[in-house]
């Protein structure tokens, strides 16, 4: 049996500390990802460290408007929560859409940010990898490719999409992740906390050894905006998005003031498109708009031998969702 | 059938399964449940060339490994024997190799070694530490590269006519080619299997088995020792959908490594070697040509099929089984062939041969229908044979017309608008399609056991199994029918070899195959128990045996009534028995069972979203036995025709032979929110040529014809024609763009 070292803390500062910087040690939240890649012998972490009992699992509204969600807070309390739900309908939607209930009782906020790739190749332990095995190849490009691999923000090294639902909103929301390290408390915002694959797609993420999310604090919503989540996949339940969208936006009759486009099962990271949003800002909502903005997120779009779909599948995501949200 | 007066039938009554609050409760014991006291755990290291030899096997690391007790491989395995794997002699398996034989690998994810440690997680963490090197070689990764490098070995076939020359003569014709990919079986149950030798050398072993007689009989040639002294345990199966039909090699490493360490052993085959080592439906490639003459009848029809096989076994899937029957056709060929690719052995999945078939027939009868210019029902009307022109018998019992019209008015065909894309509601196109669904009806020899009891209860014992269908309860319907005992106060044994004789569960033929003999059994037991009632000391000792009823879970004699339980208290007998054998169905008819799919698809082409939104079903399945699981059958065959329609391919990486999406997440099949409406119709015509219930067996016509009904539904709502399954999204969008890099 693989021997790790097990921790509970009961505070951030306890967890990091009892983490150290070794790169092998792990925090544990809901454990969705972490123990389902510890049994596939994907990830070995020395020591876990388990925060289940820090105190992070509250929603707060600031004063400035911003709501403050805790790491440990559940996508199922997430989702249910009554001002998410509100003033944040697509994040909402978007846990929703993701995983099984079993799932999103058990999935934290911190813990779905720092979701793994569902790569099979980077599942199966024994593929080239570059996550996995730096250097080792990325087996994807000239493999299957069709379903959980990307078309925007793709390396040579690797073509894994981000797989969250949840972050997705989030980019389209614009959110702060605070965190917590060994020096302190940074903040990083949102949009620059998931990494692009480039030459070290090893590095995923934005945090240094041993930092931990404590929470993730969305901006606060754009006044009389609407928003909504829809996400395209194979089967009506329990898959990754082949493509998804995540659209706000603030419309002056059927003019639009402003809109915020983020989208899923495309990109390597959650992927926010400015490109889109200014092509939509302070237009006339029609279909030929949101077809002519939409096309302008794929403009750099790479196909892979069966992902070619997915270009126009996430664009189709993108209009569709603008076309109901505008209709309203 | 029974000489009781049941005003209220047990027989055909949707009685709940009598083994379901056992499976809610958790006491329901499945293979992997079983831990005998000191049980070691196995955990496979499995090949990852799909081509070549092992040429160095380094287990030190992983002996040192804590709880480690023994590493097995080829260099280090006990001498095995060969079944000769018969259908006819019982003793069939699928994959021949014997585990562990030689250095030899013929696929990805082929056991290369064992590790056997006291715990499992010690296992597999050992097992993650056997090194393995091989000399790869290149190797065939898919049917076109079968074809292209090896060509194909021949696999069977029917012809009657001449095919080819009506064809070239014919008014309309059509040539096309359906594709179907590898499926994998995933039932929920993992193959498990947990062995152990007494001190005689007797072999015991549970295993998820649809077949625990044969799976004895296997074993017994293959350990070289008489099947009396193997037992084969298998009382509830976590379905398999005939990936547990024949025994593979992890049970036969199993039985092996716990002789060789004199104590019990569990090995349960990860999800992942479940796409690799236990069987899948193998791909297949469909040619089809049919032609009509002026009249929309059907004159010309050749299905030409060529499937998948491993290098170890030919595995034929008969995809024109049904072709040579449903269609009167002068001039008919079918041809079945294989082509050998480096993946495991392939094996029977639910409809083995007819899933696929049905797919290209039904989809070739569409296109044929369409090009002759008649409404697809009516063509099939047209032309449904009315007797088996393969075998020149009659069939027992044939209601397909009667299924196709009923469904076809509960569906609302007659509302659909012929023109492609010409139904909608609101963003969704309207797609009707339909197809017939066909299976063999058959039945095998069977024995089985019936005890009346001291204590007022009934049991019932065959070497059959339950693999989650109901065979638990139809056989407790049909004792209780012919004893008048109700149901609870019956007792059924099944999965245990120790059992009389009963049949593998597949084929759809357990329910007509076991429940004549247990009618059987519980006759003689009945004969048995009148002879005791009339006998010195009975209690109608003054009658004799010919006189006495049964009547109300008792004897009657004269007005006077006497439960079993008096009749065997007066006669001093702790219980009186009855034992019958039924022979296999005779070949006197071609018996077979009918029935047609309706089915709505909806298309937003906006968002390039499929949907199956409605099915019909109407089938004819011969008498229904148990209303609630006859009618569960047919739904799980729909839903799983939907997966196979829209979702499952089994993807395997060509530059190694792994497959790819080999876990619950990535293998797509239908979730609750994929299902439907689902309307079944039972039409409920004993068919009492073929056995004395009329049942001919319901498990796997379901799943027949239901995708070839959503690709014309397709077809209709969008003019494509997916000749390529599953029916994705991206098959369906237009101007998809290529690739710019692999």
């Amino acid at each position: 049996m693989r021997h790790f070292d097990y921790a509970r803390a009961e505070s951030a500062q306890q967890a990091v500390a009892a983490h150290g910087s070794e790169r092998d040690s792990a925090f544990l939240a809901g454990g969705t990802t972490l123990l389902d890649l510890v049994k596939l012998d994907v990830m070995q972490p020395q020591k876990v460290v388990d925060i289940n009992g820090v105190d992070l699992d509250t929603i707060e509204r600031l004063d400035d408007g911003r709501l403050r969600i805790g790491a440990m807070v559940t996508n199922t309390a997430l989702a249910r929560d009554e001002r998410v739900v509100d003033d944040y309908a697509v994040l909402s939607q978007a846990l929703l859409a993701g995983a099984s209930t079993q799932l999103r009782n058990k999935a934290t906020t911190g813990g779905n940010v720092m979701q793994r790739v569902r790569c099979p190749y980077f599942r199966d332990g024994v593929s080239a990898c570059n996550k996995r095995e730096p250097g080792s190849g990325c087996a994807a490009i000239g493999g299957v490719n069709r379903s959980v691999h990307a078309v925007l923000g793709t390396s040579d090294n690797c073509i894994a999409t981000h797989p969250s639902d949840m972050c997705v909103a989030m980019a389209a929301i614009g959110a702060t992740v605070e965190v917590q390290g060994p020096e302190g408390r940074r903040e990083i915002d949102f949009a620059d906390f998931h990494l692009l694959p480039g030459d070290t797609p090893a590095r995923e993420h934005a945090l240094e050894a041993g930092e931990l999310i404590t929470h993730v604090t969305l901006d606060a919503p754009l006044e009389g905006s609407r928003s909504a989540y829809l996400k395209l996949r194979d089967r009506q339940s329990y898959q990754f998005a082949l493509a998804s969208s995540a659209v706000i936006v603030r419309m002056d009759g059927n003019t639009i003031r402003e809109a915020r486009v983020a989208m899923g099962g495309v990109g390597t990271k959650p992927w926010r498109a400015p490109e889109v949003e200014a092509a939509l800002k302070g237009k006339t909502a029609s279909e030929t708009l949101f077809a002519d903005a939409a096309k302008r997120a794929f403009e750099n779009a790479v196909a892979y031998a069966q992902n070619g779909y997915k270009i126009p599948l996430g664009q189709q995501a993108i209009v569709r969702n603008l076309t109901d949200l505008t209709a309203a | 059938m029974s000489d009781t007066d049941t005003k209220d039938p047990i027989i055909g009554a949707g009685v709940p399964r009598i083994d379901g609050p056992d499976k809610l409760a958790g006491r329901a014991n499945y293979a992997a449940d079983n831990l005998p006291a000191n049980m070691a755990y196995g955990y496979g290291v499995f090949s990852t060339i799909a081509k070549g030899k092992v040429t160095r096997l380094d287990v030190d690391e992983a002996k040192r490994m804590p709880g480690v007790i023994d590493i097995f491989h080829h260099g280090h395995f006990p001498s095995l024997y060969r079944t000769p794997s018969s259908f006819v002699q019982g003793n069939k398996v699928e994959e021949t190799r014997l585990p562990f034989e030689d250095e030899r690998v013929y696929y990805e994810g082929q056991f290369v070694a064992l590790v056997v440690a006291d715990s499992f997680e010690n296992a597999r963490a050992a097992a993650r530490h056997v090194k393995v090197e091989y000399a790869g070689e290149s190797a065939v990764a898919n049917l076109a590269q079968g074809l292209e490098d090896n060509g194909t070995q021949a696999g069977g076939g029917h012809s009657r006519g001449d095919a080819a020359a009506t064809f070239d003569a014919a008014d309309t014709t059509i040539d096309v080619t359906y594709h179907t990919p590898v499926e994998t079986h995933n039932p929920m149950e993992m193959h498990a299997s947990v062995a152990y030798w007494d001190a005689q050398g007797d072999l015991t072993i549970h295993d998820a088995s649809q077949g625990v007689v044969v799976e004895r009989n296997a074993l017994s040639k293959i350990f070289a020792i008489a099947p009396e002294r193997i037992t084969v345990h298998a009382p509830y199966i976590g379905s398999g959908f005939g990936s547990k039909l024949w025994t593979w090699p992890h049970a036969v490493a199993t039985a092996a490594v716990s002789r060789e360490l004199g104590r019990p052993v569990q090995l349960v085959v990860p999800r992942q070697q479940m796409f690799t080592t236990t069987g899948h439906r193998p791909e297949t490639r469909q040619r089809m040509r049919l032609a009509t003459d002026g009249n929309g009848k059907l004159v010309s029809l050749r299905h030409e099929a060529i499937n998948t096989t491993s290098f170890t076994d030919q595995y034929v899937e008969t995809c024109g089984s049904v072709t040579k029957s449903l269609y009167s056709c002068p001039d008919l060929t079918v041809s079945h062939a294989t082509t050998q690719v480096n993946r495991g052995t392939p094996t029977s999945m639910r409809a083995p041969g007819a899933a696929p078939g049905l797919f290209a027939l039904e989809s070739a009868i569409d296109e044929m229908a369409l090009a002759a210019g008649v409404d697809p029902v009516q063509f099939r009307l047209d032309n449904y044979a009315e007797r088996d022109e393969s075998q020149d018998l009659d069939f027992s019992s044939n209601h397909i017309i009667e299924a196709t019209q009923q469904a076809a008015e509960r569906f609302g065909w007659h509302d659909r608008t012929p023109e492609i894309g010409s139904m909608r509601e609101g963003r969704e196109v309207v797609g009707y399609g339909m197809a017939a669904c066909n299976w063999e009806a058959l039945k095998r020899p069977c024995d089985a056991r019936v005890s009346l009891r001291a204590d007022g209860t009934v049991f019932a014992s065959c070497a059959t199994q339950d693999i989650g269908t109901g065979t638990y309860t139809i056989v407790a319907q049909a004792v209780s029918d012919v004893t008048g005992v109700p149901l609870d106060r019956i007792t059924v044994k099944l999965g245990d070899s120790s059992y009389p004789d009963g049949p593998i569960s597949g084929g759809s033929w357990a329910t007509a195959t076991t429940l004549p003999a247990i009618a059987g059994a519980a006759r003689n037991a009945l004969d048995e128990l009148k002879r005791y009632a009339t006998g010195g000391n009975g209690i109608f000792a003054e009658a004799s045996a010919d006189d006495l009823s049964v009547a109300d879970g008792g004897l009657r004699y004269d007005g006077k009534q006497a439960s079993f339980a008096e009749v065997l208290d007066a006669a001093r007998y702790g219980s009186a028995d009855g034992e019958a054998h039924t022979e296999a169905a005779d070949s006197k008819y071609s018996y077979r069972s009918f029935g047609a799919h309706f089915v709505e698809v909806r298309w937003d082409p906006g968002i390039s979203h499929l949907r199956v939104s409605r099915v019909v079903s109407a089938i004819d399945v011969g008498k229904v036995i148990n209303a609630t699981t006859a009618r569960n059958q047919v739904e799980g065959a729909v839903v799983m025709g939907i997966g196979m329609g829209l979702f499952e391919a089994t993807e395997y990486d060509e530059r190694n032979g792994r497959p790819v999406n080999n876990d619950y997440a990535e293998y797509v099949v239908p979730v609750h929110a994929d299902q439907p409406e689902i309307d079944v119709i039972l039409l409920d015509y004993p068919d009492l040529a073929f056995n004395e219930y009329g049942a001919r067996g319901i498990g796997e016509i379901g799943v027949t014809g239901l995708a070839a009904a959503i690709g014309n539904a397709v077809h209709h709502a969008t003019g494509k024609r997916i000749r390529e399954l599953p029916i994705t999204l991206d098959k369906l969008m237009d101007d998809v763009p290529q690739a710019q890099s692999a």
